[in-house]
């Protein structure tokens, strides 16, 4: 089947490491299928809890990095906060997991060498240091701006430094960077680095303010979006947001096969959570055209 | 050896009694990157309606012990767009399609009976009755026999008379028996069940219901003793009639205790998000339960908890 060369694969993979990276917990499966797939934006689904577990949803995270080595390995970053997570937190070298990807739309790349604005909250970061590697291959300029309430909650920090043209930190409490949200400092950097495209990775009320201010500059922005999943592959409808098509009209649509990355301008940010009158099939909602179950 | 797996359908053979459930295997092609859909019994498509529909508002599923709660609210396409687009991809990739249809009215059950009736390659249609009646203040059509009955006739007097149609049944009756008779007295060849039971979770953190919808529909492990229980009075009551058991079916031991309850056909649902290549799994994992029993063909197990009454009894005598 030509839909499955591309697509993504199931696989029982070994875990090789999990090591804390100060709030958050970094697991890296040997997943060679998964990784020579794999392109920046992408995610993995792992199935938690065993083989008779009762968490029958399976936990999304976007990849942060892969790695060549016992041929190809796959790295996500989380925090563990319910079950699930706290499962996988206690992983170790070894265990097994059946993961599944990669999984939904890569972030799209200028054609040509541009200058590009990185901006993540919290792990929400992790998919932009892939991407910036490969924008760096593509001789564009890339300025990261990180942010989140702590320090030990900025992941990446050191490797913006390290691979970026500059790097903005900024934290609720002071305690790294400048003191405040993330978009506080954008349009400062927007300005000095003369941003012509932003790639973001954040929450949702965050990803809808840096799209209104870049909309300002007239500087597109692709978002990937943080919503909860179920099944990751497009089956459950439970990620569903409105987003606006090319033709102008809103369709409820689901972040694990339509996105996890948006056209920023396209997603109805403010109408997330719920159904907007005027998308396609809503209550009330007509077809422009009668149709021949009108027709009698 | 192995087991025999084929499995009827109406007046067509299947390769094994495994269905991917409907509203779990998407369009089909959504699982057709994990699993072969020609070598599971049949994909039962998500329940199609007139309209495109947009669903209901998120959050719209929550996990609960050992199962899923949803309020999706029938998202879909259409029946335009899957006559178009859906139906072909499944017939172009030998899968084997039932068609599951949903309604707001009697006539509209109708209308998407009579659409089914023009279109080539549709082996079953399964009625959803767990949708909410427009003409009767909102009371889903599954929960009184006479309602469940008009929907049933409805689809039987506009579908062409070779496919088959399976009323599929809510869990959350009095009298389940009831509504099958009712289903059959009607013109259904067969009878899915179940549906979904209807569950509430609420967020202490917010203090609200967990989903927009405030309650939803409980699937997975966590319901299938209901569905064990319901397919076993049903066959009990009926045993000549075909039943689709679905409801919590994990792994391959799951659809034999479907099959012993009675069902003829098992359904793979939920599992499905949990592993995406759950339903082949389930038919392999059957093959093996069937072999460790000594069973030659799946039809040695149909009803067999039935205590040498009904089909069970007939199952045997054909061996010996």
């Amino acid at each position: 089947m030509s839909e499955a060369a591309a697509g993504p694969v199931q696989v029982r993979a070994t875990v090789l490491t999990l090591r804390r990276v100060d709030a958050y917990h970094a697991l890296t499966l040997v997943a060679p299928a998964i990784a020579t797939r794999f392109r920046p934006g992408q995610f993995v689904t792992v199935a938690v809890g065993g083989p008779e577990t009762s968490m029958l949803g399976r936990r999304a995270f976007v990849v942060h990095d892969v790695r060549p080595d016992h041929g190809g390995t796959v790295e996500f970053v989380f925090e563990a906060l319910g079950p699930g997570t706290r499962w996988l937190a206690a992983l170790r070298a070894r265990d097994t997991l059946d993961a599944v990807g990669p999984l939904g739309r890569p972030f799209p790349v200028p054609k040509n060498p541009s200058r590009c604005l990185l901006l993540g909250v919290g792990y929400g970061s992790a998919p932009l240091f892939a991407l910036a590697a490969k924008l760096a291959e593509r001789g564009c300029d890339v300025d990261f701006v990180l942010g989140a309430q702590s320090a030990d909650r900025v992941f990446g920090a050191l490797t913006a430094r390290r691979s970026g043209r500059s790097a903005t930190i900024t934290t609720i409490d002071g305690s790294l960077g400048a003191r405040g949200p993330v978009t506080a400092m954008l349009e400062q950097v927007i300005r000095e680095a003369r941003t012509e495209v932003i790639y973001a990775s954040a929450p949702v009320p965050v990803l809808r303010d840096v799209t209104a201010l870049a909309a300002r500059y007239a500087i597109p922005v692709q978002a990937s979006v943080d919503v909860p999943m179920a099944c990751g592959i497009g089956v459950c409808m439970g990620c569903v947001l409105p987003v606006t098509g090319t033709d102008g009209i809103t369709r409820i649509v689901r972040a694990c096969v339509d996105g996890p990355i948006f056209r920023a301008d396209l997603v109805r940010w403010d109408d997330v959570g719920t159904i907007p009158f005027d998308a396609l099939g809503a209550p009330g909602w007509k077809p422009k055209a009668e149709g021949h179950l009108h027709a009698g | 050896m192995p087991a025999d797996m084929r499995a009827r359908l109406g007046p067509l053979e299947l390769p094994n009694p495994v269905l991917a459930a409907a509203g779990c295997a998407g369009a089909g092609r959504e699982l057709a990157q994990f699993i072969d859909v020609a070598r599971v019994g049949a994909i039962i498509s998500k329940s199609i309606m007139t309209e495109p529909r947009t669903g209901n508002p998120a959050p719209r599923l929550v996990e609960t012990p050992s199962g899923l709660l949803n309020s999706v609210g029938l998202q879909g396409p259409g029946i335009d767009a899957f006559l178009q687009r859906d139906l072909p991809w499944l017939l172009s990739h030998g899968a084997r399609v039932v068609v599951s249809i949903a309604g707001q009215t009697v006539r509209e059950y109708g209308v998407l009976a009579a659409r089914l009736s023009d279109a080539a390659g549709v082996s079953a249609v399964e009625i959803n009755l767990s949708c909410p009646n427009a003409e009767d203040a909102g009371r889903l059509f599954a929960l009184d026999p006479a309602t469940a009955g008009s929907v049933v006739a409805a689809v039987r007097a506009s579908l062409r008379y070779d496919i088959p149609a399976f009323a599929k049944l809510s869990p959350d009756v009095t009298d389940i028996v009831a509504v099958a008779g009712a289903c059959v007295a009607a013109g259904a060849a067969g009878l899915s069940l179940i549906n979904v039971v209807l569950g509430m979770a609420i967020d202490p953190a917010t203090m609200r219901p967990a989903l927009a919808g405030a309650y939803g529909g409980l699937s997975g492990p966590a319901v299938r003793p209901v569905a064990v229980r319901c397919v076993w009075q049903v066959a009990e009551a009926f045993p000549d009639v075909p039943i689709i058991g679905t409801g919590g079916v994990r792994t391959g031991r799951d659809a034999l205790e479907l099959l012993l309850a009675g069902a003829s056909l098992v359904g793979v649902g939920t599992a499905i998000m949990h592993d995406p290549s759950a339903c082949w799994r389930v038919v392999r994992e059957l093959e093996e339960e069937l072999a460790a029993i000594g069973a030659d063909q799946v039809a040695d197990v149909i009803g067999q908890a039935h205590g040498g009454h009904g089909r069970a009894a007939r199952g045997l005598a054909r061996r010996s």
